[in-house]
């Protein structure tokens, strides 16, 4: 936690944890899908479930898959802007199971070309959140830092061409973590690094035999959905 | 970051640097960043503090319909000269809950440690900067001093409702703010410390007991509260009232209470005032 935290951040109300933890879930995730949301199907558990509508939560979640950020002051209206640029979505009592986080939430979401993913997310609290799940594998990562997510088959070699590809690229790792679901099944590597991995190096692994599924969240690319200029005339900055 | 306000007063009374600076110091050295650009960044914060008080209009109410125009009611007594506690007092009142009223109807607020506690911190900023003549740059620097004893306070115990109840947010809050004014006023880091320990000591075991779970009932007014809290605890400190319990013990001794307290009464929506009559009726209302 630094001074910038405590005094801080400058938000929508009426809760960092409530609301301006579930904009940064839904903007984490719509970069995760790396396109605009066309379908948003959500489900809300724990005290998001309970107190969500009070604090604003599932607005504030359709919001950030607009890419607003926690200051937006169109947050309160995302649902009518979601609607007139045809952004499809709906909100479901979801039970994650008791060893899930209080204020969690989970999204499967379409993106305009057909993409999906489906994300569990928390919000811990001051507006950080972890990212749980990613297409029901284990990813618990912060989305603070630029990061990798590798889906591979869980054979020998895929960790070595991961990281020798960031080490040629001159991306330095921050955290790293693997998980698999069992010997010989499918496993899931996420690095956080202190770089933006280049988009050409995200080619090259995508096509390796065994990754299944490569993700990637950016941190540069910092557009609001573009259907919002058109129908709005960016009113909701 | 910092972990003992007894650390700051060493740094300062060994360097002759004021409070804010070391904090600045500190937390530049931490994060790799400029202090020019950091600062920067703080003033822009300062300047979204007086947006939130500029972006208010008693006309809203929250979701439930609980919050609203309470701020304006305080200003209309002030301005009729008929508040007891006086003008000056009043202004803070006034600020703390127009602020805390605007982040309950999702209006742009700075999170100060945290969202519930928004008013605070820059309803007595805002009241002695029409007061007296203090630069921008030295209220900037008097948000470092709140920044850093929030830090301090986080790093030893919590700043939220949920781990620790209200002391860990109005009662964090009023300890920053009181600091805050104490720095404006010429006290020194020793000073801006017992100022802290004060505002903490009165708020010490206050229960987080939202009804309905939303951060509109109690938490709006506990904003006056704490806001004028740390006025009292400022003008102690400048006058040479001494906290008898060292700074750093008190914040210990709100983790130890907010460790203490039951799940019931820490943002839970459950017990305390929650859980009256009238606070399940308006939960079951809400829900309805």
């Amino acid at each position: 936690m630094n001074v910038m935290d405590v005094i801080g951040p400058v938000m929508v109300g009426p809760s960092s944890s409530h609301t301006a933890g579930a904009v940064r879930i839904g903007k984490v995730s719509r970069r995760l899908l790396g396109e605009n949301v066309a379908k948003a199907h959500i489900g809300l558990y724990g005290s998001f479930l309970a107190t969500g509508r009070g604090h604003g939560t599932d607005k504030a979640l359709i919001a950030g898959l607009l890419g607003m950020d926690v200051d937006d002051m169109g947050i309160p209206d995302a649902f009518d802007i979601a609607r007139t640029i045809g952004l499809d979505f709906d909100f479901y009592e979801a039970d994650l199971g008791d060893d899930a986080h209080p204020n969690s939430a989970k999204l499967e979401l379409t993106g305009v070309t057909g993409k999906s993913l489906e994300i569990v997310a928390s919000s811990i609290g001051g507006g950080r959140i972890v990212i749980q799940e990613l297409d029901h594998l284990t990813a618990n990562f912060s989305g603070d830092y630029p990061t990798l997510i590798v889906h591979n088959l869980d054979q020998p070699g895929h960790v070595s061409e991961v990281t020798s590809m960031l080490a040629h690229k001159s991306v330095n790792i921050a955290t790293m973590q693997l998980y698999r679901d069992g010997r010989g099944g499918h496993a899931v590597m996420v690095l956080e690094c202190d770089q933006e991995v280049p988009a050409s190096a995200l080619v090259w692994l995508k096509k390796l035999e065994g990754v299944e599924k490569v993700t990637y969240l950016s941190l540069l690319e910092d557009i609001a959905d573009d259907r919002i200029a058109h129908h709005k005339g960016g009113q909701h900055a | 970051m910092l972990d003992a306000l007894a650390t700051v007063i060493e740094t300062a009374e060994k360097t002759g640097k004021p409070f804010w600076q070391i904090v600045e110091e500190d937390s530049c050295q931490e994060d790799a960043v400029d202090p020019k650009t950091a600062f920067e960044q703080m003033r822009a914060t300062y300047q979204a503090m007086t947006a939130s008080l500029a972006d208010y209009d008693a006309s809203r109410r929250s979701a439930s319909g609980l919050v609203g125009g309470e701020g304006e009611k305080i200003e209309a007594r002030r301005k009729a000269g008929r508040l007891i506690c006086g003008d000056f007092v009043g202004r803070v009142m006034e600020i703390a809950l127009k602020i805390g009223e605007s982040n309950a109807c999702m209006r742009r607020i700075v999170a100060a440690p945290t969202a519930g506690s928004c008013g605070v911190v820059p309803a007595v900023l805002i009241a002695v900067s029409e007061k007296e003549d203090f630069s921008e740059d030295e209220l900037v620097q008097a948000l470092y001093v709140a920044g850093g004893i929030g830090g301090v306070i986080g790093e030893r115990a919590f700043l939220a409702g949920a781990a620790g109840g209200c002391q860990a947010e109005i009662g964090a809050a009023s300890a920053m703010a009181a600091g805050a004014l104490t720095a404006l006023y010429g006290g020194d880091a020793a000073m801006i410390a017992n100022a802290a320990a004060l505002a903490l000591k009165g708020l010490l075991g206050l229960s987080c007991d939202p009804v309905a779970g939303l951060v509109e009932v109690p938490c709006v007014k506990r904003n006056a509260l704490g806001a004028v809290n740390a006025v009292t605890s400022a003008d102690m400190t400048l006058a040479g009232i001494k906290s008898q319990i060292p700074p750093d013990e008190v914040i210990d001794a709100m983790r130890t209470i907010g460790r203490n307290m039951d799940p019931d009464i820490k943002e839970t929506g459950v017990g305390g005032l929650a859980g009256t009559e009238t606070g399940r009726a308006i939960s079951q209302r809400i829900k309805l």
